[in-house]
């Protein structure tokens, strides 16, 4: 049977102009073919720069920025697309192939209502008449799960929630009933509780409509619950392919091992969790004269140990980070430093104190001076903090290097010259150098790559057993909290709703929102979307 | 209509006004420490010290300043802007059709500037980076580089010398139909449009290139949408609120920067009135003008700032 999609040893090259040389041609890439049959889902997985996006996009003859399609075939049923001329393409895209970006809120026109950019595809290439696609956009509405059908539709793209335009954007895809859509990573914006229903939906839309889908991510574990087959990529080129079973219970080569394999507990939770190097006691906060953010947030952390904060976006999370910092000060409450109260606000305490606490951040890009060396960003702290100059505070630079598994080579380089977690290590060794008593760590890892995000875990796993430091850990990403956690303090809307060690955080009985939690997080296993939805309905079916 | 954009809308405004009472402070103070005097100026070099400090005298000039400001600004919010000083008029009636006259000649520019600019604008997007683009790139910067005292008299000896098309004094009357009207200003309204129509033009480009490149231009792309549409339909209202502002800060040169083209082409408008009256130190003439002008600039300014607040759908759809 022919394919609906074929693409054979496809190249795809962008120019790069590094500074002071003459432009080259990179390949991005290289020599991938793989075949999509009709109203089957292929899973497109690998870490960033793998080149899946590209990939995907190459579907729609499109070359994102300076990137160029440069060698192969892209067949669509049996037609090569990157043959046709631009009113050729014009014509496949958004009729026959569409296309899910990661950032719905980015990618849907401010300026217009989400009706008329839902409809437009449809009816612009003259597939139905504006009543027609008005009708089945009410129709995709219902099967999304989206609020309010009928009048959805009339909304600016700011009136609906993240998870909501994300299900928008898989209606406007549909709307013109194609043969193929590509999904880019469409629920890793997404909270995980958030994440599970857009998934859902989306896959109920193909299931409904009988649409063949390229699905894009970094999440192995998500794409195991949607897809037919699975591709692993790396560096532009195929690692292993085949059916999804075969990827997740019987994986071939090593790197595909190591992606199944990176969500793996590591660490026993302490035995003694009473005494509390951080207290933090009853605190109410807010921004402003603003709604309150945080309600009556009490929570502690004993020296050496990881206690993780959990919650979704807007729960509280890093404001209860701000509060510790002083950045914010509580508005009730206060935060205790080995027993004694810390000045609420960052201006009153003293230099020791801020030596005491210092943060990780989730984006170690914005958190560093650009302009400033490895020697530079790590140096500062040693100089402010205890005055080290010349030969000392290069040693110390050094041997700090070497703690976060780097070596003194990185130290005159700019962080532009850096990978993603070599920026978060250096991020690291700058919080270390002035030998803190806690570190804040603000999703130190939820934008890095899995295997990526593992290293640092590991990093941070041995350093709190060298140096005794202890850690605030924010994240939402439940398998993180699992790896590394001692104690939770699990947070819904600005409410600790469950506090303890590990073990009992995590075991049941559970309350609501815990339960939820839990059970969203997507698992390694093919089958395991049905099984959860199925338990929701026989629930409710229940009630 | 919801609350937080009327109140914006209100402060706005009340800004504007507040803007406009610093300004009429301005001009007082400014014309106060202005060097000469009014009575020398009438007088001549000749005039006796007892003669000076009589004209002072009439004209109230030996009154605090403070006292002079408030009935000034008293006046002049009732539309009543005092006596001029050379030629004992009213200066208010005298002002009304000289600014009718002004208002006219910008009008008429800005009605074929802006449409204008912002086709051009939106054509050189469609074709950018090809011939038309450079172009029309390289014509506009050259009107833009060009004072136009100087495209003022080129086009004069083109058009009115040369061709004899149009007449070189753009002298108009009560008794001129709008169509005679027209024809008289051709020409400073020619000069005006080659002003301003390059800067309209190419803020119009790069505002709307900059919505290009954002990811919902994308996402129309990859619906298969034709380029005119693209930028029509998905770039052009995102690009709307520089583009407004550009605009109106040209409207406002329009009425405000037209002293020179007045002058050149002798055209009984406010920019020639305030610079004769410059050199008879009239003063109450002087503020008068400035504070037109003045006015003009920030009325534009402040519709422009609501319209731009307008255009966002996040605060005309607020949640």
């Amino acid at each position: 049977m022919a394919s609906l999609l074929s693409v054979r040893d496809l190249k795809i090259e962008a120019t790069a102009y590094p500074p002071g040389e003459p432009p080259k041609d990179i390949t991005i890439v290289d020599g991938i073919s793989f075949d999509v049959e009709k109203g089957k889902v292929l899973g497109l997985i690998g870490e960033s720069g793998a080149g899946k996006s590209t990939i995907g996009l190459s579907a729609l003859a499109y070359g994102r920025g300076g990137v160029r399609i440069t060698g192969g075939e892209v067949r669509l049923n049996g037609e090569d697309l990157l043959k046709k001329g631009p009113r050729g393409i014009r014509q496949v895209r958004g009729a026959k192939v569409c296309y899910v970006a990661q950032s719905a809120a980015a990618a849907f026109n401010p300026a217009h209502k989400l009706g008329r950019q839902i409809v437009e595809s449809a009816v612009s290439h003259g597939i139905m008449s504006k009543r027609e696609a008005e009708d089945r956009a009410r129709y995709l509405f219902k099967v999304l799960g989206l609020p309010d059908p009928d009048r959805f539709g009339q909304r600016y793209p700011h009136q609906v929630s993240g998870g909501q335009l994300q299900r928008a954007m898989t209606a406007m895809a549909l709307c013109s009933n194609p043969e193929l859509i590509v999904f880019d990573e469409p629920t890793t914006a997404l909270d995980v509780t958030t994440q599970i229903d857009v998934l859902a939906a989306i896959k109920a839309a193909i299931e409904e409509t009988g649409t063949a889908a390229l699905y894009i991510t970094h999440d192995l574990a998500v794409v195991a619950q949607i897809s037919d087959h699975i591709m692993v990529l790396r560096h532009g080129k195929m690692v292993e392919y085949g059916p999804v079973e075969q990827i997740i219970e019987a994986p071939e080569e090593e790197y595909t091992r190591a992606l199944v394999n990176v969500r793996r507990e590591r660490k026993e939770e302490a035995r003694d969790q009473e005494g509390a190097v951080l207290k933090i006691e009853n605190v109410d906060a807010g921004y402003g004269e603003g709604a309150q953010v945080l309600f009556d947030v009490s929570m502690h952390l004993p020296r050496g140990q990881t206690l993780a904060v959990v919650g979704e976006s807007g729960s509280g999370k890093s404001t209860t980070a701000r509060v510790v910092t002083g950045l914010l000060p509580a508005k009730a409450g206060r935060v205790l430093f080995k027993g004694e109260a810390l000045p609420a606000a960052l201006k009153d305490r003293s230099r020791d104190q801020l030596r005491q606490i210092q943060m990780i951040y989730q984006i170690a890009d914005t958190a560093m001076n650009p302009r400033h060396t490895v020697r530079e960003i790590i140096g500062r702290p040693l100089t402010f903090y205890f005055g080290l100059r010349g030969r000392k505070k290069t040693d110390r630079i050094k041997q700090l290097l070497e703690q976060i598994e780097m070596g003194a080579g990185f130290i005159d380089r700019y962080p532009a010259e850096l990978s993603g977690g070599q920026k978060q290590r250096v991020a690291i060794a700058r919080a270390l150098a002035a030998e803190p008593e806690v570190i804040l760590c603000d999703e130190p890892t939820s934008a890095l790559d899995p295997l990526v995000a593992d290293g640092i875990l590991n990093l941070l796993t041995r350093l709190q057993a060298e140096t005794q430091v202890s850690y605030l850990f924010i994240t939402h990403d439940i398998a993180t909290v699992r790896a590394i956690a001692d104690s939770i303090a699990v947070m819904h809307r600005g409410r600790v709703v469950r506090f303890g060690p590990k073990s009992q955080v995590l075991a049941p009985p559970f309350d609501d929102y815990t339960d939820l939690l839990l059970k969203s997080v997507p698992e390694m296993q093919v089958g395991w979307l049905e099984n959860v939805l199925k338990t929701r309905r026989m629930e409710s079916a229940g009630h | 209509m919801g609350g937080p954009l009327l109140t914006m809308i209100v402060q706005r405004i009340a800004l504007g006004v507040l803007l406009l009472f610093a300004v009429s402070l301005l001009i007082f103070a400014g014309t106060e420490i202005l060097p000469g005097d009014v009575a020398q100026a009438i007088l001549g070099q000749t005039a006796t010290p007892e003669a000076i400090a009589n004209i002072r005298e009439q004209l109230g000039l030996d009154r605090p300043a403070p006292m002079r400001y408030l009935e000034w600004l008293g006046g002049a919010v009732q539309g009543d802007f005092g006596v001029s000083y050379s030629n004992r008029q009213e200066i208010a009636t005298q002002i009304a059709g000289r600014l009718g006259n002004t208002l006219f000649l910008a009008a008429a520019a800005a009605a074929i500037a802006v449409p204008l600019a912002i086709i051009l604008g939106i054509l050189s997007v469609r074709y950018r980076n090809t011939f038309f683009d450079r172009i029309i790139s390289i014509v506009t910067l050259t009107t833009i580089s060009l004072p136009e005292f100087f495209s003022g008299y080129i086009l004069m000896f083109v058009f009115a010398v040369s061709l004899q098309w149009f007449p070189s004094s753009a002298t108009v009357y009560d008794s001129m139909t709008l169509l005679e009207r027209l024809w008289a200003i051709a020409l400073p309204v020619m000069t005006l449009v080659l002003v301003v129509v390059g800067h309209m033009m190419r803020m119009t480009r790069a505002a709307i290139l900059n919505v290009l490149s954002s990811p919902y231009v994308e996402t129309a792309e990859l619906k298969g949408l034709s380029q005119s549409r693209i930028i029509w339909r998905h770039a052009l209202p995102n690009a709307v609120a520089p583009i407004i502002n550009v605009v109106a800060l040209n409207l406002a040169y329009l009425v405000v920067g037209v002293v020179v083209i007045e002058v050149i082409f002798v055209y009984p408008g406010m920019g020639q009135y305030m610079v004769d009256h410059v050199s008879k130190r009239d003063v109450p003439v002087v503020q008068a003008c400035g504070l037109i002008f003045a006015s003009v600039y920030i009325i534009l300014n402040t519709i422009a700032d609501v319209a731009s607040v307008l255009a966002n759908p996040r605060l005309r759809h607020p949640r």
